[in-house]
């Protein structure tokens, strides 16, 4: 296991880094997240869980990727960790940087965190009727996050909710701010968070499966509604998702994760189309799909996905892959290039001198 | 996988007429109750007035959104739920008026597999314990034959028999679907509902059960009615597909047809928000963005029910007869296709909603199309694959793969400690 490196710093030594951070931040590269080595462990009874392990990628301004996977594989932890959310104890972020527009999050003080969550980074949850409290109206909600944010009056607030629960498409805005969560239907309280998500006008949404719990129909209402609005407020998008049709409409580019290691990142075209990655083949062909020709038994991917204790020095994918050899049980591939600028993968198979290259 | 013809020649047609179960004028009304007296203030109508037949070894689709009574009408197909009116008749013998002997005796020909893979397991009994239950309660075997018996239904779903002795927990998602299907095949029941089976698994997990289900169904003859929010899933699996909405039957025809030419403007707006992985296809399509939502089912809309989310309605300037005349479910096309709606000819002859949808003979992402990339012939990579040649390596079948080691003793969740997802 890594060294843990220590989050806690006194109040001038935040304060000074923070500083010392917006002064570099004039020198800034192009993007606004700059995610290096990552690892979040949970620390439970049988063992240390490498739920994130080793995670690096960038997302640019206005830019929407995806983090796609199946459950388990460590797309929550880690936008939970991003924003420092991760339930402590059991789980600890052991190692890596954040970097947000300049800043390390990572070494920010709890009190700084707590000023950027909601302002500079909104968030779309699974469920809105677990996310919204509801006690409160649905306009004091959304209120509470541009008083504590923007220094608005209690009217400037109220204008500024009517605003943007017209954008967010509900109708009658202003007669519905007395209204509890449970007098909105799921579509409706989705669209309310995604009201709350843009209210401060966040440089980035972390959307964590925004619409799983939702009809399809509700789906596209909501798919539209986060792609026409972050174009329009210059929103980047991390989209978590385990649906490669929504991840296919919605990204620029996408990383698929597996067993908390991003095993392949690519445009949104390449991960499709020319995937290198067997896990990614795989995955493609479980789905059924409404273009199929009908009738074909689907492929499979046999088995599970390991268990995260004690992992060895293997790759993560190779119990479950029709190409393995002994290269893949001997030592884990590393992100290496493919053809295209900016696709890499995690595959011995693939990789230059590999036997499917 | 076999052709509908096929299994229904097996499943015996012609000895007792073509469906195994019809359903006529079924209606499931819920009171809504309210007050200090409870006393009935409405009625929400889950189920109004549909009818329609499952053929002997088809497998029929039931797609629509939550709370379109698609659940409900499953359940009443099998008397788990009363009916309030309307008629259910199973091999020619009304399920509605059976008297309780008659009718458990009955049931050991259908059987019904769960959503919730959690929630429909008793958590202290043995898996052996579960799956022998069906054969006790209709005194099929007991002693060493009820053993054996249970052995070979774990077999048959593809579970490990020495794992008879343990607890649901102790699986994964995809094994516990396995035990619920291999419960509900104890009794040799001809009709299965599938209510949702794999809606709460991984992608991944899904094909399995997904595979899992066709094969049990061409090797015994089984009729399926396949409920499912996923419209690709239905198109796999079904030989003919039935769209609800706000309990009524909204159209009902083979998926080829559907998928091609729908001929409810609701059916096309479903299809045009099904996202496709594939973002070619994604950029074509044009969605019909229903405005709104489903409204409720205490009080639907009159006249035809869709009409206020609508967008041909919309696009015909409002016609009248949408607003007061209820459409009945009838033949268009001559396809095998039913439709409820007063203009399906203008729907069938549109392109909304499926002009993405091309049926691709190739598809993208798959080694395949990878390998053409890397300019490689499948003979050549053949040669090159370790085990055997390709189709073996990459279609690997139930029969030869043992079930996952090690998982039955982690669980789904084990896996990261804390819940990630």
């Amino acid at each position: 296991m890594e060294e843990a490196v220590s989050l806690e710093l006194t109040p001038d030594e935040a304060a000074r880094i923070t500083r010392e951070q917006r002064e570099t931040k004039a020198a800034r590269s192009k993007n606004l997240l700059e995610v290096k080595g990552l690892s979040t462990h949970f620390f439970t009874p049988d063992g240390v869980v490498r739920a994130v392990d080793d995670v690096s990628f960038e997302l640019g301004y206005g830019e929407t990727l995806g983090l796609v996977g199946e459950s388990g594989c460590g797309k929550s932890v880690t936008a939970l960790s991003l924003t420092r959310l991760v339930p402590n104890p059991p789980g600890r972020i052991v190692g890596g940087s954040v970097v947000f527009d300049g800043v390390d999050l990572l070494k920010l003080s709890d009190d700084g965190m707590r000023k950027l969550r909601g302002k500079e980074i909104g968030f779309i949850f699974q469920d809105p009727l677990t996310s919204l409290n509801p006690t409160l109206t649905i306009g004091y909600q959304i209120a509470e996050a541009i008083r504590q944010h923007m220094g608005l009056s209690k009217k400037a607030s109220y204008d500024r909710v009517v605003e943007l629960l017209g954008k967010v498409g509900i109708p009658r805005a202003r007669d519905r701010l007395n209204d509890y969560p449970h007098q909105f239907s799921g579509g409706m309280r989705q669209r309310v968070m995604i009201a709350i998500a843009l209210s401060c006008d966040p440089k980035l949404i972390l959307a964590d499966e925004p619409t799983t719990a939702l009809d399809v129909t509700i789906q596209a209402q909501i798919l539209e509604l986060i792609s026409v609005l972050s174009d329009e407020f210059g929103t980047a998008v991390l989209l978590i998702t385990h649906d490669l049709g929504i991840a296919a409409g919605m990204c620029d580019r996408v990383n698929v994760m597996y067993a908390g290691r991003i095993v392949e990142t690519g445009s949104v075209d390449v991960i499709f189309e020319r995937p290198r990655m067997p896990y990614a083949w795989g995955l493609l062909d479980s789905l059924p799909r409404l273009d199929d020709v009908r009738g074909d038994r689907l492929r499979t991917i046999e088995g599970l996905p390991p268990l995260l204790i004690n992992v060895p020095d293997a790759c993560r994918f190779n119990p479950r892959c029709n190409f393995a050899r002994d290269a893949c049980r001997d030592h884990e591939p590393e992100l290496t290039q493919r053809e295209e600028p900016g696709h890499y993968a995690r595959c011995w198979a693939t990789d230059k001198g590999g036997w499917i290259a | 996988m076999t052709t509908a013809a096929e299994r229904e020649t097996r499943a015996g047609v012609g000895k007792e007429g073509r469906n195994l179960v019809e359903i006529e004028n079924l209606k499931v009304y819920f009171p809504i109750r309210a007050g200090i007296f409870k006393t009935v203030q409405g009625t929400v109508k889950a189920v109004d007035d549909i009818s329609f037949e499952v053929r002997r070894g088809e497998t029929l689709g039931l797609v629509g959104e939550s709370g379109c009574g698609k659940s409900t009408t499953g359940r009443a197909m099998i008397r788990l739920r009363e009916p309030t009116a309307g008629s259910v008749r199973f091999d020619g013998v009304d399920l509605t008026t059976l008297k309780s002997g008659p009718l458990r005796r009955l049931r050991r020909r259908m059987q019904i597999i769960f959503q919730d893979p959690y929630g429909s397991l008793d958590p202290r009994m043995t898996v052996g314990a579960i799956v022998s239950e069906p054969l006790d309660t209709h005194k099929l075997a007991k002693g060493e034959e009820k053993r054996a018996r249970v052995a070979e239904l774990l077999k048959m779903v593809g579970l490990d028999p020495s794992y008879v002795n343990r607890y649901p927990h102790e699986f994964s998602g995809g094994q516990r679907q396995r035990i619920g299907v291999a419960r509900a095949l104890a009794v040799e029941p001809e009709f299965i509902v599938c209510d949702e089976p794999i809606s709460a698994l991984d992608v991944s997990i899904q094909a399995q059960v997904l595979n899992l289900l066709t094969d049990l169904r061409d090797r015994l003859g089984l009729t399926y009615l396949f409920i499912a929010h996923d419209l690709s899933v239905v198109k796999h699996i079904s030989d003919r597909v039935a769209v609800m909405y706000l309990g009524k039957i909204v159209e009902i025809g083979p998926p080829d047809v559907i998928y091609a030419a729908p001929a409810h403007p609701y059916t096309r707006a479903l299809l045009s928000a099904v996202p496709v992985p594939d973002p070619t296809m994604e950029r074509k399509r044009r969605r019909v963005i229903l405005t709104g939502d489903v409204p409720s089912p205490a009080n639907p809309p009159a006249g035809c029910r869709f009409h206020t989310r609508c967008w041909l309605y919309e696009r015909l300037g409002k016609p009248e007869n949408c607003r007061t005349i209820d459409p009945p479910l009838r033949e268009v096309g001559g396809t095998d296709q039913k439709a409820a709606c007063h203009y399906a000819e203008d729907s069938i002859k549109s392109d909304v909603g499926v002009a993405h949808i091309e049926d691709a003979p190739v598809r993208h992402g798959t080694p395949e199309a990878a390998l053409r990339v890397a300019h490689k012939s499948a003979a050549e990579l053949m040669g090159e694959i370790p085990e055997g040649d390709i189709d073996q390596a990459l279609i690997p079948s139930i029969e030869e793969v043992p079930p996952a080691a090690g998982a039955g003793a982690s669980g789904d969740g084990g896996n990261t400690g804390a819940k990630p997802n």
